[in-house]
């Protein structure tokens, strides 16, 4: 199965050509089967090939695949190397396997959610041709053996990530700004291109100076580097990072992912929250090795991460539609993992990766249930006291809830506790308590999100109340199994210190070859490099506490019925700054979006009037001439014959004079 | 003898009211008849230069001018009938019609 | 001689004149013939006494009583006024006619005419042309002469009624 690995991302390219060519004249079952199929060959393919992986010894878990042609021969590029040679080829190793296996599995579980939620709109089968599209791109990505097929596979989910979001492309989508759909997704392209361009300079300047980009060449050349390219490698760095922070939504280029939700709820879940949007956190860790060499951008990427997470749990506590304050809880959990990152706790950012794609997108797809069994209502000022009509969605939600907040024992709780551990053990306690104030804050806009929708009075129409219903099996299946993955999916990853010395962290054991570690080992638990176990106690204790803190204080609040809405006034500019999510996208409007739009009808007018012009104007020179010259033409003899004098009269000067 | 410049000017002269006589009457026929002032004046021309080289090779241009303006002013006249039958008139500005 | 030349020129300027402004355009043929005529005596001071003899016959002789035939069969009226085509044509021509004269009466100034040749005994004569022609110009001779077949052809076949 392990030789077979390149088939895991090819199976779904195949369903999306198979769907999107022929797709629209086969029936809806058939095209169910082949997207679901598909998806679910790859995840059976990947767990092959992973148990497999699992069956070397522990340092030579790496296999790479069978190139599939040589895409790129270059001569030599730097010198004392020899000639650059860019295949497409994939590998797999412990990081990437963990990686296939989350897309398979969370995109199986998405797309048997999406055959009951998509039932009844038009486009069924373009929809699914995008989203196995999606899943081929991103399984490009996580398997890819050197940095440009990852970008390959980078560029490909951004490009269905923007098709997508505009699948509606006719419809409305933001009344306030009066936003379409297909502006959101174009929305969400253009900023992921300002990240991509920083993204596409970085792999330039690796190659300029490493002559390569297959991952592992890569972590040995930095790893040998002379200290004198610190700066080379910083630098390098920073530009990935930049990349990162366009396609995960970090500030200061968030501001695409809220409109994102204009997508159907499907791909929110699968793209905005569960994958796609982790890329620039797996791009980040598969460089560890060369950014535990560059501690400065380590740095950036740990300072950005946790104001990306503050900011964002922020925003999250007074937006007012389900899909966003779970964007926003998405964006500020990606700055976690990034935090994580930036600390030296890759481990514990892609553990958290992990558990969060299980709880967001159950988070997400109940949403999308919400939404389904309400018609399409996703203000949450108008629900309420759903959890009697849709029980089953409820009950997961509820799990996930507890998760994202971090309650033990949920998977939350292990892999935000690691993250915070990470932090504190690095020295970074400026970090630590924006991380853990990140912590309650999303507790608290977790709660209440919950208990808007499902708690108290039902606040919209009667006809709603009556039409309200929970969704068909085919959705709270794949609902039920994600809750049972948040519920236990951090037993995984159990720390030491409550195992009171047995090591049953197997994630960690599993990753850690994998990726590289910072000078002291910050890893949040380390194996075996442990700090004293009543500090981690005392960790765990905080984060916990703080989680619980945020839950009782959003029950109090919205118990009580209009308490919210004094505490906002009280609040004034601080809830008017959040409400307005600190006039981020005004800003871009105004300085970047509107500037940029008079130099296109500059250049507009420009083509119109000055290349037009040009372009008419002979056409209007030589009509103009011949107007002027037929005046010759009078029909008179005599008029010729004065002609002929004039012509002869003029050769005979010449002759005269010459 | 003559002086052979004075004869050119002569010569000059009757080409330029040959010319004229071209160029301002209207009727078809003495336009030709100003056609035959021009030939006459290059013939004289001719003459003149003959004599001056003194070889016979000049007179025999002359001779073939000559020949030719017969043969020009018959098909010329020719012309003119032909014209006058459809048009009622030789006068060459009543014949416009290939005009922008 | 130059008595005659004098005369002569007189002459043909004069009758050239009539008949570029005379409106009866049978008095224009009558000038023409005198024209002609005078020509023929510019060609007996040159030495050239066949060459006048030809002028008279065949231009004088033959071209000028074609054009006066056809003057006759057309029923010429006199001339109308030349009415110019337009305002260009009034002026410039004689003005550009001048600037012409003006110019080749300049190039004539200029140019010293070649010094005169030793005329060989028999110069002018028939003798001498009718050499000159049947040895070196003996193929456009018979050019010539297919041309005036060609030429009478043509004029019979405009000058007809019904072809």
């Amino acid at each position: 199965m392990l030789e077979a690995v390149w088939l895991v991302p090819i199976l779904p390219l195949a369903a999306a050509a198979v769907n999107g060519a022929v797709g629209r004249r086969l029936p809806k079952r058939a095209v169910s089967w082949i997207a679901c199929g598909s998806v679910l060959a790859s995840l059976v393919v990947a767990t092959g090939a992973t148990l497999e992986l699992s069956e070397l010894p522990a340092e030579a878990r790496h296999f790479a695949s069978r190139a599939l042609g040589t895409w790129l021969s270059l001569g030599s590029v730097v010198e004392g190397r020899g000639p650059v040679e860019i295949a497409w080829e994939f590998a797999l190793d412990p990081l990437s396997a963990v990686m296939a296996l989350v897309v398979c599995g969370v995109g199986f579980l998405i797309h048997v959610y999406s055959v009951g939620y998509m039932a009844h709109e038009e486009g069924y089968s373009r929809f699914f041709a995008y989203m196995n599209l999606f899943m081929a791109m991103m399984l490009t990505l996580a398997l890819a053996d050197n940095l440009l097929v990852m970008f390959v596979g980078w560029e490909g989910v951004g490009l269905c990530s923007y098709l997508l979001i505009g699948f509606f492309y006719d419809r409305p989508f933001d009344e306030r700004t009066g936003m379409s759909c297909a502006d959101a997704g174009r929305k969400a392209f253009i900023v992921n291109r300002v990240g991509d361009l920083a993204f596409v300079i970085g792999i330039l300047y690796l190659l300029a100076t490493f002559g390569t980009l297959r991952f592992r060449e890569v972590a040995e050349a930095v790893a040998h580097a002379p200290t004198g390219s610190d700066g080379l490698l910083v630098a390098i760095g920073l530009l990935l990072f930049a990349g990162a922070c366009g396609k995960s939504a970090q500030i200061p280029l968030h501001v695409w992912l809220p409109d994102a939700m204009a997508g159907p709820t499907p791909v929110s879940a699968l793209i905005h929250a569960a994958t796609m949007v982790t890329a620039g956190v797996y791009m980040v860790t598969r460089m560890s090795g060369l950014y535990v060499r560059a501690p400065e951008a380590m740095a950036v990427v740990a300072a950005v991460g946790a104001a990306t997470a503050l900011f964002a749990a922020v925003m999250g506590t007074c937006a007012t539609d389900v899909k966003k304050v779970l964007a926003y809880s998405t964006v500020s959990q990606l700055g976690y993992m990034f935090a994580g990152a930036g600390v030296g706790a890759f481990v514990a950012a892609i553990f958290h990766l992990m558990t969060h794609a299980f709880f967001k997108a159950l988070l997400f797809l109940g949403a999308g249930s919400v939404i389904h069994g309400l018609g399409g209502e996703q203000d949450i000022r108008s629900m309420g006291g759903l959890r009697r009509k849709l029980p089953v969605t409820y009950g997961t939600f509820l799990v996930a809830t507890l998760a994202i907040a971090g309650v033990f024992p949920f998977a939350g709780f292990f892999s935000k506790d690691e993250i915070l551990a990470g932090a504190w053990a690095a020295g970074r306690r400026g970090l630590y308590l924006a991380l853990l104030a990140g912590a309650g804050l999303t507790a608290f806009y977790m709660t209440r999100l919950l208990y808007l929708v499902f708690h108290g009075g039902f606040r919209g129409s009667d006809a709603k109340w009556a039409h309200a219903h929970e969704a068909p099996p085919v959705m709270t299946v794949p609902l039920v199994v994600l809750a049972a993955l948040s519920a236990v999916g951090g037993f995984v990853g159990l720390p030491a210190f409550l195992t009171l010395g047995r090591d049953l962290d197997t994630f960690h054991r599993w990753l850690a070859p994998a990726v590289a570690s910072a000078g002291g080992a910050h890893e949040g638990h380390g194996a075996g490099g442990a700090h004293g176990g009543g500090l981690e106690w005392l960790l765990a204790g905080a984060a916990l506490g703080v989680g619980l803190a945020g839950i009782a204080l959003a029950v109090r609040v919205y118990r009580e019925s209009g308490l919210a809405e004094r505490i906002a006034e009280r609040a004034g500019t601080l809830y008017r700054m959040a409400r307005n999510l600190f006039w981020v996208d005004e800003l871009y409007e105004a300085a970047i979006v509107r500037p940029f739009y008079a130099l296109s009808r500059l250049s507009g007018a420009c083509d119109r009037y000055v290349v037009d012009g040009l372009v008419n104007g002979t056409g209007v020179a030589a009509d103009v001439t011949g107007n002027l010259v037929k005046l010759f033409q009078t029909g008179y003899v005599r008029n010729y014959a004065l002609l002929f004098l004039l012509g002869v009269a003029a050769i005979l000067v010449y002759l005269v004079n010459a | 003898m003559v002086e052979p410049r004075l004869v050119l000017l002569v010569s000059a002269v009757l080409f330029g009211l040959g010319v004229a006589g071209v160029l301002l009457r209207r009727g078809a026929i003495t336009i030709l008849m100003g056609i035959e002032l021009m030939l006459n004046a290059a013939n004289l021309a001719f003459i003149v230069f003959a004599r001056q080289l003194g070889h016979a090779e000049a007179q025999v241009y002359v001779f073939f001018v000559m020949t030719l303006a017969a043969a020009e002013a018959a098909v010329g006249l020719a012309i003119v009938i032909a014209l006058f039958r459809l048009r009622e008139t030789t006068d060459v500005d009543d014949v416009h019609l290939l005009r922008w | 001689m130059t008595l005659a030349f004098a005369i002569l020129a007189v002459l043909a300027v004069a009758s050239a004149l009539v008949v570029i402004t005379h409106r009866n355009p049978v008095i224009c043929a009558l000038a023409l013939a005198f024209n002609l005529v005078a020509i023929a005596g510019f060609y007996l001071i040159l030495d050239a006494q066949f060459v006048a003899m030809l002028q008279v016959i065949v231009y004088a002789g033959a071209i000028m009583v074609l054009i006066l035939f056809v003057i006759m069969l057309l029923n010429l009226q006199a001339e109308a006024r030349p009415r110019s085509s337009g305002v260009f044509q009034r002026w410039l021509a004689p003005l550009g006619t001048a600037a012409f004269v003006g110019l080749l009466a300049r190039a004539i100034a200029l140019e010293a005419p070649p010094a005169p040749g030793a005329r060989p005994p028999g110069y002018g004569t028939a003798a001498s042309v009718g050499q000159e022609l049947f040895s070196r110009f003996y193929y456009p001779f018979e050019v010539v002469s297919l041309l005036l077949v060609v030429a009478m052809v043509g004029a019979v076949l405009l000058a007809k009624r019904r072809l």
